[in-house]
């Protein structure tokens, strides 16, 4: 079992034939994940290493049948469109790769797929990968690098940083542990799904034992995991690496994701870890410590 | 990114929101001719990119033009938070009844957008928010859905203000909702809202940061109020080197290689992504190094653009050596980067085994990769190496 997406997810891509698009639909056919179809508007007839372009998302659906997801790789203005276009046409799950979104577009998304019963994954994310089984996005690269990297267990993975998803889950199969589903939720002040909103999923699958997360400063997500797993008791022990420490310092510098910018002292790092710590969450201070945290945290359990 | 007072006020005034008389002024002489034409006691604000001015000493009140004049002598050369001030704004002194607090914001939990209304306003509204919990109202509404005055009229009357006040502040409250959303604005706030004698609302203070992500959408606003392409609105401004940086990444649309921002240590950072250079940054620093910089390396850059990073940081005066670290990366090629930072030792004049502290890129092609910096006898790591203690390595060869 995993979360979000298993063998079985079909799904299409749109923007199939940016450059980008290109490699990821590639990447993503390698690892065995079902794309029935690409929108690129004016490219109608053509194809993407055989998976069928369309102009619309409707004419794909006309053809193929309804679609569980879509991965979203168009420019940052036309985004939004292509978002809604998905959701209208009843697509339950979307990824979307594209970065520098505005706000209030973000917003927007979000709010169409809240009436729309759908969940958004990023914006500025490499999707979601449940290993061995099939990926949705950039994350991992290569199949053969994301072969290297990932492999199938019961951890679940959730990070900020879509670069740092992979860093993590290759320390975790290096250490033995692998891992149920991974999702790079993206690294803008507003996203789609955030840490405690996947909670819910990892709790319900029985094959995911422990959760590891990345995590940085800028916003109040954390603070959100944290309340959640006070709230619902929380029968998975969950291991944070925090980043950024020396932001804490330079208060109002942008570095990093759009969502890291410390505006108020809610944001810092130190106030983080305080507060995850406060709930049971373990902090490490580098990656590496994360395999024996999680380790000490399942073996406790018992 | 946050506008000057006067530039957030001259947004209001483009909405029809009332505002006193005003003229800024940029030397003694100014500030005497505004007083003049404002005809009555003034207040002298300075424009500057950060709170704090009352405290700074960096507002003032004057009742002659001479008294105007001096002020600005006086308040120009003092600095807020470490920003120093563009202007001064001169403006009517009002006779206040009562002050407001008006903002909105984005909530990235609630993900919609969050109307905080006070009917105590002027004083700090964590404060208030704390103290006068009644006083403070926090309406979220919808990014999609037709926005209309009702939601302006239900915060203002939460923290049981009617009458007039209501009828009178609805609309002004409304207008500022729709001008931040319409030009992606992440605060639009105006502190204090004032309620003068005569019952009339004047806007004494205003403040509006939009995302850095539309200043492409809104450039014709930003050209009609002078804010320039280069002005970055940060914290502090930009540093030449950090401009430089900017220009590296703009040299082509492929990937990223900036978002350089300066330290004055002497190991070079050319490390990356986003989340990889905040993990990879800290870990120098635990080690006791000193980074030159910050910066980030992603997507999948050209050999120019490393290139072209690699050696700027190079030419920045006290960096003795460089550190090449990555996370495990997806899409960027490690035998790009490789064959960019090579290069740029190069090009600059450096040996890249000398030059180059740790290489650590795993990922795809690296293979291709490391054969480059075996090659050059550069030092090199896999992903069996740590982000943590590869930072480890460089810091050591550090003098």
């Amino acid at each position: 079992m995993s979360i979000l997406i298993s063998q079985d997810t079909r799904f299409i891509v749109q923007g199939i034939t940016g450059r980008e698009a290109v490699n990821l639909t590639r990447e993503n056919l390698d690892y065995g994940a079902k794309i029935v179809g690409g929108v690129t508007p004016g490219r109608a007839g053509r194809d993407v290493y055989g998976v069928p372009v369309y102009d619309c998302v409707r004419d794909i659906v006309q053809a193929h049948g309804p679609v569980e997801g879509a991965i979203v790789s168009v420019p940052p203005r036309f985004t939004k469109d292509a978002v809604f276009e998905a959701l209208e046409n009843g697509v339950k799950l979307i990824v979307i790769v594209t970065e520098n979104i505005p706000r209030r577009e973000v917003a927007q998304m979000v709010e169409l797929a809240t009436l729309r019963g759908a969940r958004i994954i990023g914006p500025n994310c490499l999707g979601i990968i449940s290993p061995d089984e099939a990926k949705m996005g950039g994350v991992g690269g290569p199949a053969a690098n994301t072969r290297q990297a990932y492999t199938k267990g019961h951890i679940g993975v959730m990070s900020r940083s879509g670069g740092m998803t992979t860093e993590i889950a290759s320390t975790l199969t290096a250490a033995g542990l692998g891992q149920s589903t991974c999702v790079s939720i993206g690294g803008d002040a507003i996203i789609g799904t955030s840490y405690a909103e996947l909670m819910p999923l990892f709790e319900a699958d029985p094959e995911t034992h422990a959760i590891a997360i990345y995590s940085e400063p800028g916003g109040r997500m954390e603070a959100e995991l944290a309340e959640w797993i006070r709230e619902h008791q929380s029968r998975l022990p969950v291991v944070a690496f925090m980043a950024g420490r020396f932001m804490d310092e330079m208060k109002g510098m942008r570095f990093g994701h759009a969502g890291t910018i410390v505006e108020g002292k809610e944001d810092t790092t130190a106030e983080k870890i305080k507060r995850m710590e406060a709930a049971g969450i373990s902090v490490a201070e580098r990656i590496e410590e994360i395999p024996g945290l999680l380790k000490k945290r399942l073996a406790e359990g018992q | 990114m946050r506008f000057y007072e006067y530039e957030s006020k001259a947004l209001f005034a483009k909405h029809g929101l009332p505002l006193g008389k005003g003229q800024l002024a940029h030397s003694a002489e100014e500030a005497h001719a505004a007083f003049e034409a404002i005809d009555g006691p003034v207040v002298l604000k300075s424009q500057v990119l950060s709170g704090g001015r009352m405290k700074a000493g960096a507002v003032q009140f004057a009742n002659t033009a001479q008294e105007a004049a001096a002020h600005f002598e006086s308040i120009m050369p003092i600095r807020v938070s470490d920003q120093e001030a563009r202007s001064i704004l001169v403006e009517e002194k009002s006779p206040i009844e009562q002050e407001y607090f008006v903002a909105i914001t984005w909530d990235g939990r609630a993900k919609q957008p969050v109307l905080i209304f006070s009917d105590m306003g002027g004083i700090d509204i964590e404060e208030v928010a704390e103290t006068h919990p009644d006083h403070v109202s926090k309406t979220h509404f919808s990014s999609i859905l037709p926005l209309s005055p009702r939601i302006a009229k239900e915060a203002i009357g939460a923290t049981g203000v009617s009458g007039q006040a209501l009828n009178r502040l609805t609309p002004i409250v409304f207008e500022l909702m729709q001008i931040f959303l319409t030009y992606d604005l992440t605060l639009a706030e105006i502190n204090p809202l004032a309620r003068l004698e005569d019952g009339r609302f004047i806007v004494l203070d205003g403040h509006i940061d939009m995302e850095a992500e539309a200043r492409g959408v809104h450039a014709a606003l930003l050209e009609e109020l002078g804010i320039g392409e280069d002005e970055t609105r940060q914290a502090r401004p930009p540093t030449d080197f950090e401009i430089a940086g900017a220009r590296v990444n703009a040299v082509d649309h492929r990937g990223v290689a900036g978002n350089v921002v300066e330290f004055d240590g002497n190991l070079g950072l050319v490390i990356g992504a986003g989340g990889g250079s905040l993990t990879l940054f800290d870990a120098v620093r635990k080690h006791g190094g000193k980074p030159a910089n910050y910066c980030e390396i992603g997507g999948n850059p050209s050999v120019a653009k490393a290139k072209e990073l690699t050696k700027l940081i190079l030419s920045k005066p006290g960096v003795e050596k460089i550190a090449v670290m990555m996370n495990v990366v997806s899409n960027t090629r490690v035998d790009i980067v490789a064959r960019g930072v090579v290069k740029g030792c190069i090009e600059a004049g450096k040996d890249p085994a000398e030059t180059i502290a740790i290489f650590r890129i795993p990922g795809a092609w690296e293979d291709e990769g490391f054969k480059i910096l075996e090659k050059y006898g550069v030092e090199f790591c896999d992903r069996s190496v740590s982000m943590y203690e590869a930072a480890g390595r460089a810091v050591a060869k550090m003098s």
